[in-house]
């Protein structure tokens, strides 16, 4: 079973503090032991909201919104992609994460879809526009 | 938090720190048999103190410190008659003082030469395959001997004897529990590589039964290549057999229908690909051929598993690349299942008639006669090049060698299409 662990963001994230030498060392050695665990597929650190963009949607309008985006409590800091057994297992493991930022902080474990979920709705077609947008995406 | 959660959450850290606390044990007292006896004593303990005491920071020193304290009191019970328990019980009193932490900084240092030595003692050459993948199983990826038997769709006796067996035959070969160094290390590796790789099969393709995939045991195999690449960053071969497996993988929501007959490679919704698994098998194939192992078994068959995961399309597929990988794994690991499917890549690249000639090649002497997969190739081709009569011969053939109920209807569909 695939799980996304979503670590929130706080204040501090929102103003661009970066994490201290100590929590660097200690997250790099929590993902070293997530990686020799075989659970860890992916992960990423994200940069505070204000350097991101929100796009509304509301019928054929569409209108670009600069960050910062105000609640804080909502935005995300970054993320993993764990393949764990069970969801026992993804909180067992998220509770042995160094405290993610210097105040009270938050982890939150979502599973993923997989494909397979979406049943005949996506097709071929349909992933391979998806899967070169991604690797478009992933040469800029 | 109610009795019953706390209760989870204790099966789930032992679940998780099981395979290092064996293996450290194991290392101990010589025997892992008794080390997992001892770890399982300890999960005892944690489950009537931790409800009282709450889960302790670092749980796996926690369990590991019961564990030997344990280990001590069966020492003294049996009064240190044997002098090898007795200077491991000492060793141990020594140790009885340290304070949590050094027991914790001690696991740090050798906890992945621990686990590795589990590793390779529980896939030792000593056992036979099926007995290494049990045993395997159960110390590191922490199944039940019931989970296991179902996994490889046995009764829970056997299984369970099966690995008794097992850890006797281990007890009396006289073996020190660590990573091999050296020569040995090669012979070694590749006998831990073959049992993950028997896992992931089990689980990929199932001989018998209804049922033609057993997801649970390709995501262990997976799991055990992951963390063995993590353990052995250096090793070509482990990042090879890890590439493949992750691509195979990526398949698995593809391959069969939802009445649960099987989609071959060509005709399969690729959307279904697991892309991550894809891009991350593609990752492990470049760090192999990074290391210079391009050439190695797995390695070449993650390459061969890695031009149809790069092709969108099946009209896409590279099968010039692929007939030439298959030419060279021919070379490094000669096998009659490798010419039958180097037979399949010539006959897409070059012609069905040319599929043919290779298949006129294979030795008849290998004891492909009454592999499944030979039929269904010749039958393929014969149908390619138009020789409908002929097809269907090889078609029914492939339907009567098959014990797996799926794969018989399939070829019986494919001999009546030959009708028309």
């Amino acid at each position: 079973m695939r799980v996304m662990v979503i670590v929130k963001a706080t204040k501090d994230s929102e103003d661009g503090i970066m994490p201290s030498t100590e929590l660097l060392e200690a997250m790099g050695k929590y993902n070293e032991e997530l990686v020799n665990a075989g659970i860890m597929m992916a992960g990423e650190g994200l940069h505070p909201s204000v350097k991101g963009k929100r796009i509304a949607f509301d019928g054929s309008s569409r209108t670009v919104i600069d960050g910062p985006f105000a609640e804080t409590r909502e935005l995300i800091a970054g993320f993993w992609l764990w393949e764990v057994k069970d969801m026992a297992e993804a909180v067992e493991w998220a509770k042995r994460c160094p405290n993610p930022m210097a105040g009270p902080s938050e982890l939150e474990i979502r599973r993923v879809f997989e494909a397979a979920d979406f049943g005949e709705a996506f097709t071929p077609e349909l992933a391979e526009q998806e899967e070169r947008l991604r690797e478009k995406a992933a040469k800029r | 938090m109610a009795a019953n959660e706390t209760h989870q959450a204790i099966e789930t850290v032992f679940r998780i720190e099981q395979a290092r606390l064996i293996g450290g044990l194991a290392r101990m007292v010589r025997d892992v048999g008794l080390a997992e006896e001892l770890a399982q004593d300890a999960l005892v303990t944690a489950l009537s103190e931790w409800p009282k005491t709450g889960v302790p920071n670092n749980p796996g020193a926690w369990l590991m410190a019961a564990a030997k304290r344990r280990a001590i009191d069966g020492f003294r019970r049996k009064k240190m008659l044997v002098r090898k328990h007795a200077e491991i019980g000492r060793d141990l009193e020594n140790e009885r003082d340290t304070s949590v932490e050094d027991v914790e900084a001690a696991l740090d240092d050798d906890l992945g030469d621990e686990l590795l030595g589990l590793i390779f003692t529980a896939c030792h050459p000593v056992l036979s395959a099926e007995a290494r993948a049990a045993l395997t199983l159960r110390l590191i990826g922490g199944l039940t001997t019931d989970e296991i038997a179902r996994a490889f769709l046995s009764n829970e006796a056997t299984i369970a004897q099966r690995i008794v067996r097992a850890k006797k035959t281990l007890g009396n070969a006289g073996l020190t529990y660590a990573v091999p160094r050296g020569a040995e290390r090669k012979e070694r590796l590749a006998s831990v590589l073959e049992v993950i790789y028997l896992i992931f099969n089990e689980g990929y393709a199932a001989t018998t039964g209804e049922n033609l995939i057993r997801p649970a045991l390709c995501a262990e195999a997976q799991r055990l290549g992951r963390i063995l690449a993590g353990l052995l960053p250096g090793e070509p071969e482990v990042l090879g057999l890890l590439s493949l497996m992750e691509i195979q993988a990526s398949r698995l929501a593809a391959r069969v229908a939802p009445d649960g007959s099987p989609i071959l490679l060509t005709e399969q919704n690729r959307a279904y690909w697991d892309q991550l698994l894809i891009r991350r098998g593609l990752a492990a194939l470049q760090r192999a051929e990074a290391l210079g192992g391009a050439n190695g078994p797995y390695a070449l068959q993650a390459a061969l598993a890695a031009c149809h995961a790069r092709a969108r399309k099946a009209q896409d597929t590279d099968w010039q690349k692929i007939a030439g990988l298959y030419d060279t794994l021919r070379q490094v690991m000669p096998s009659p299942v490798v010419d039958l499917n180097r037979a399949v890549a010539h006959s897409m690249a070059f012609g069905p008639e040319t599929g043919l000639s290779r298949l006129d090649e294979i030795d008849p002497a290998a004891g492909l006669h009454n592999y499944v997969p030979l039929p269904a190739a010749r039958g393929d081709f014969l149908l390619r090049a138009g020789r409908l009569e002929e097809a269907k011969v090889e078609f029914k053939r492939a339907a009567d060698l098959t014990r797996n109920a799926r794969e018989k209807a399939f070829f019986l569909a494919r001999a009546a299409a030959c009708a028309g």
